[in-house]
């Protein structure tokens, strides 16, 4: 029972982490690809989303590879006086980053792509400056954007399985998270734990998605 | 005060070349079918069209050489856009704040409350945008530029999407404004009676190409140029109130060929009132005309005339010294032997006033 309570509490903090950066990340990534005129725009736009048809475990293989100590980022981190991050916290992290930009950047694409660039010529025009205009027009009026970019992270986040189990291990009070839990619960064929566990997630993504979808609906109800 | 411009913008089709100055108090519009690059020539004014080249300045300011381009939100204008897209998120109150807020302060000569005042919107501060018609958007608009102060004032087809009712109403508006405030105004339009009526000065942009530029009474009289041969083709005619008839309701113009009667519509002793008479409306005759209902019958100078199609001619009329135009059938002028040079008497039917 405790087990299950840390592994919640680790996935939290996992879905708050990651969504706080993938936002950080994700927001002018997004603004770019609204934006940019270069040819190749679609390469990234691919790249990004990868993640929605591509295996976790192959997804989870590759970052293993990377983060480990022959790796790309892992050999950095050894090499700035850290250690591998393959089975860490951070790792998971970084994982999760990838395994859920697409959730992140494609609603923000889209509510950029669709509030369009005459609103910031009148800004412009109005005499303010780039990012100005970009946190007092551009913001305020993506705000559903931001929220499903959000909630979609985090709850993604929170459901990532395979990722997690290939570059996190399963190291109890380090990373082992709440969808690990109930796969050892019902490994153990103890489906009391793995009925609770489940009936958790399911009630929180639900919540998560209701809430997207009734404070949208409010939102277009405001704007139409 | 004083703009400048000297711009070249490329476009797929053609590029927009053109050289304007616009000083104080002075309504410059810029008129041509959709498409001839006159949004175009806004935005590049404002500063939106990275890829015009040219010369823009203002007053003593330089805004744009070969070696500097001033970004849209350092170039002292207000723009009022086709569409009045405003900032959804905001009530009305804080759109019209949003541009005033970000103007230095020792650069602020227009007031809030004179924004608000002169576009009539005390009773709209509160409203979310989206429950504002499209005339009041437009006006919220024209206050939210205004208020920012700018050197100069741009208006695109303000009045593209406003219905025709409230069209007239936001007319007024803008002409307040240019009354009231020494904000000199670029006004681009392909509608004639807001050019007509707003204009002090008017460019003809045909193809990106500056086709005739003068003073709007002039270039609207003018035979060789395309105003004078459209449908609704008029010569306009600045004047003064100078008398009422009380009995009958009528006012007195005076212009510099003589005077012209109007309905009294509100009019003071001494207002300048723009006319504009339709040269369908002018009719020619040799003798003073006896026993008719016409009451503005002046005595003209035929200055020239051209063929209209076939079965029509247009007139060009020097009543002292201002110009009018008739369009009456080539039989008449055959029949009447007008010539250039010839005296004769218009009656003009109807007269409109621009207020």
């Amino acid at each position: 029972m405790y087990d299950d309570l840390v592994a919640f509490a680790i996935t939290l903090k996992l879905a708050a982490i990651t969504t706080v950066i993938l936002l950080l990340i994700g927001t002018p990534l997004a603004w770019w690809l609204a934006r940019s005129q270069w040819r190749y725009k679609f390469l990234v736009e691919t790249v990004i989303a990868l993640p929605l048809v591509l295996p976790p475990t192959v997804l989870g293989f590759y970052l293993l590879v990377m983060l480990g100590p022959n790796g790309l980022i892992g050999g950095l981190s050894e090499a700035l006086g850290g250690r591998p991050l393959a089975f860490t916290f951070t790792g998971l992290v970084i994982g999760s980053v990838f395994y859920s930009l697409p959730f992140v950047v494609q609603p923000l694409q889209n509510v950029f792509t669709a509030i369009g660039e005459n609103v910031m010529e009148q800004a412009a025009t109005l005499r303010a400056g780039p990012i100005d205009r970009f946190f007092s027009v551009m913001v305020p009026m993506a705000r559903p954007g931001f929220l499903t970019a959000a909630v979609l992270g985090f709850a993604h986040t929170i459901g990532e399985f395979g990722v997690v189990l290939m570059i996190g291990g399963n190291i109890p009070g380090s990373t082992k998270v709440i969808s690990i839990a109930i796969y050892d619960h019902v490994e153990s064929l103890e489906y009391a734990q793995a009925h609770w566990l489940a009936a958790v997630l399911l009630l929180l993504s639900f919540l998560l998605l209701m809430a997207v979808y009734g404070l949208n609906r409010r939102f277009s109800v405001l704007r139409s | 005060m004083k703009l400048d411009v000297n711009l070249s913008i490329p476009r797929k089709d053609f590029d927009v070349n053109v050289s304007l100055t616009v000083s104080s108090s002075q309504v410059t519009a810029v008129f041509g079918p959709s498409g001839c690059g006159k949004t175009s020539l806004m935005r590049a004014i404002a500063g939106l069209e990275s890829s015009a080249t040219g010369f823009i300045k203002m007053a003593d300011q330089v805004w744009q050489d070969a070696h500097y381009f001033r970004p849209a939100h350092q170039r002292d204008i207000g723009f009022v856009f086709q569409d009045a897209s405003l900032f959804p998120h905001l009530n009305v109150f804080d759109n019209l704040q949003f541009g005033l807020k970000r103007q230095a302060k020792d650069k602020r000569r227009v007031s809030l409350e004179q924004a608000i005042d002169l576009l009539g919107l005390s009773p709209l501060l509160e409203r979310s945008i989206d429950k504002l018609s499209g005339g009041e958007k437009q006006r919220v608009a024209i206050a939210r530029a205004v208020a920012t102060s700018p050197a100069v004032l741009l208006f695109d087809e303000p009045l593209a999407a406003v219905d025709a009712a409230h069209k007239q109403e936001i007319l007024r508006y803008i002409q307040s404004l240019h009354c009231e405030l020494d904000i000199p105004m670029l006004y681009v339009s392909h509608q004639m009676d807001e050019v007509a009526r707003l204009s002090n000065n008017l460019l003809l942009l045909e193809k990106g190409q500056q086709l005739a530029s003068g003073r709007t009474v002039e270039m609207l009289s003018q035979l060789t140029l395309p105003f004078a041969h459209y449908e609704e083709a008029a010569a306009v005619l600045d004047t003064v109130v100078t008398a009422h008839d009380d009995d009958y309701g009528l006012s007195s113009l005076a212009f510099a060929g003589g005077h012209i009667t109007v309905s009294r519509d509100n009019l003071k002793q001494g207002d300048k009132v723009r006319l504009r008479i339709m040269a369908r409306d002018v009719s020619l005759s040799l003798q003073h005309p006896e026993q008719t209902s016409i009451l503005n019958i002046l005595p003209a100078t035929i200055e020239s005339m051209v063929n209209e199609g076939h079965a029509q001619k247009l007139i060009r009329l020097n009543v002292g010294g201002q110009i009018i135009l008739s369009r009456i059938t080539a039989k008449s002028v055959d029949q009447l032997q007008l010539t250039a040079g010839k005296s004769v008497f218009a009656q003009v039917k109807a007269v409109s006033l621009l207020i």
